[in-house]
């Protein structure tokens, strides 16, 4: 399988993304820059975190109309899985390819430290290695990350079963919900603040991410197959 | 030539942490009768004149880039005023 790593003016986590697909995974990777014009030929996209556009305006809001969004939105319309983390996220709320916005923590301080996660839905092609219920350590490192829906998007992303990862126990940003990670109507397009690449490897104290990407291949070698 | 002034705060149903920090604040200076701070953005743009509706235009890119109108409201005052 082959990923492309996002690569806008600003990224910062874009070397730990293509680290965690090459060496720890074991899958293809390339860094594409945010000028490209084509995604041909990939068959995962992944925007990494950072600071893109130096979060000028607000998170996301320029990276939104970077040259390469129009094919990362025709790659998440093709089905295709894409991934955004922290920055990606955002960027992802931005595009509109996921619903809300984030606002700045409510205790308006960036914060940089290892989370617990509940797998609340294990039931995607980003956690099917995951069991469903299941606490998982992975970092957040963020400044905005208070996700925020209306009453009507919430309800409809608990019925739909769209909220992939909450914090368990301490909610490190006021997000609604204890909202850390939710996945698009389709299941092909996850957003979540916490770093599964940075989780990648027991050296950095916690491979609880590893599963994530491993979900990823797993779910695209079994739609491959069946269409061979 | 225009001059247009936007001006981009969160929206009422959304809290406001950096705004409920100053109130905090305020009131510790002894202004207790502060009830509410709402922060927000102030932008300044210079527009040239063109034939489409400068409302039209200015709506439009408050809406695709100023402002998240899913968190934030915005109002906007248009000057026109003779190029230099």
């Amino acid at each position: 399988m082959k990923f492309a790593v996002i690569v806008f003016p600003g990224s910062n986590c874009d070397a730990d993304m293509y680290h965690a697909i090459k060496d720890s995974l074991g899958e293809d990777v390339e860094y594409v820059p945010h000028t490209a014009s084509s995604l041909e030929g990939f068959d995962g996209v992944l925007l990494p975190g950072g600071f893109s556009y130096g979060d000028y305006l607000r998170s996301g809001a320029i990276a939104r109309f970077s040259n390469v969004m129009p094919e990362v939105i025709r790659a998440a319309e093709a089905g295709k899985p894409v991934l955004g983390v922290c920055n990606g996220f955002q960027i992802l709320l931005e595009a509109g390819l996921l619903p809300g916005a984030m606002r700045r923590n409510d205790s308006l301080k960036f914060i940089c430290k290892p989370t617990i996660l509940k797998v609340e839905n294990a039931n995607t092609q980003f956690t099917n290695a995951y069991t469903e219920g299941e606490t998982i350590q992975i970092p957040v490192a963020h400044g905005e990350g208070n996700y925020y829906c209306d009453e009507r998007t919430l309800s409809e992303l608990k019925d739909n079963n769209r909220i992939v990862f909450t914090y368990d126990g301490e909610n490190p940003n006021g997000s609604v919900s204890d909202i850390a990670g939710i996945i698009n109507e389709q299941g092909n397009v996850l957003g979540m603040m916490p770093h599964p690449e940075r989780a990648a490897d027991s050296l950095l104290g916690s491979k609880d991410g590893l599963k994530l990407f491993q979900s990823i291949v797993k779910s695209w070698r079994e739609s491959n197959a069946v269409n061979a | 030539m225009y001059k247009v002034k936007v001006y981009v705060t969160l929206r009422e149903s959304v809290l406001d942490p950096q705004g409920s920090a100053v109130v905090h604040s305020l009131h510790s200076m002894n202004y207790k009768e502060v009830q509410e701070v709402r922060i927000g953005k102030y932008m300044e743009l210079t527009i040239e004149k063109t034939s489409r509706d400068i409302d039209e235009t200015v709506k439009e890119l408050c809406e695709k880039l100023l402002a998240n109108t899913v968190i934030e409201d915005y109002r906007y005052e248009v000057e026109e005023v003779v190029a230099q």
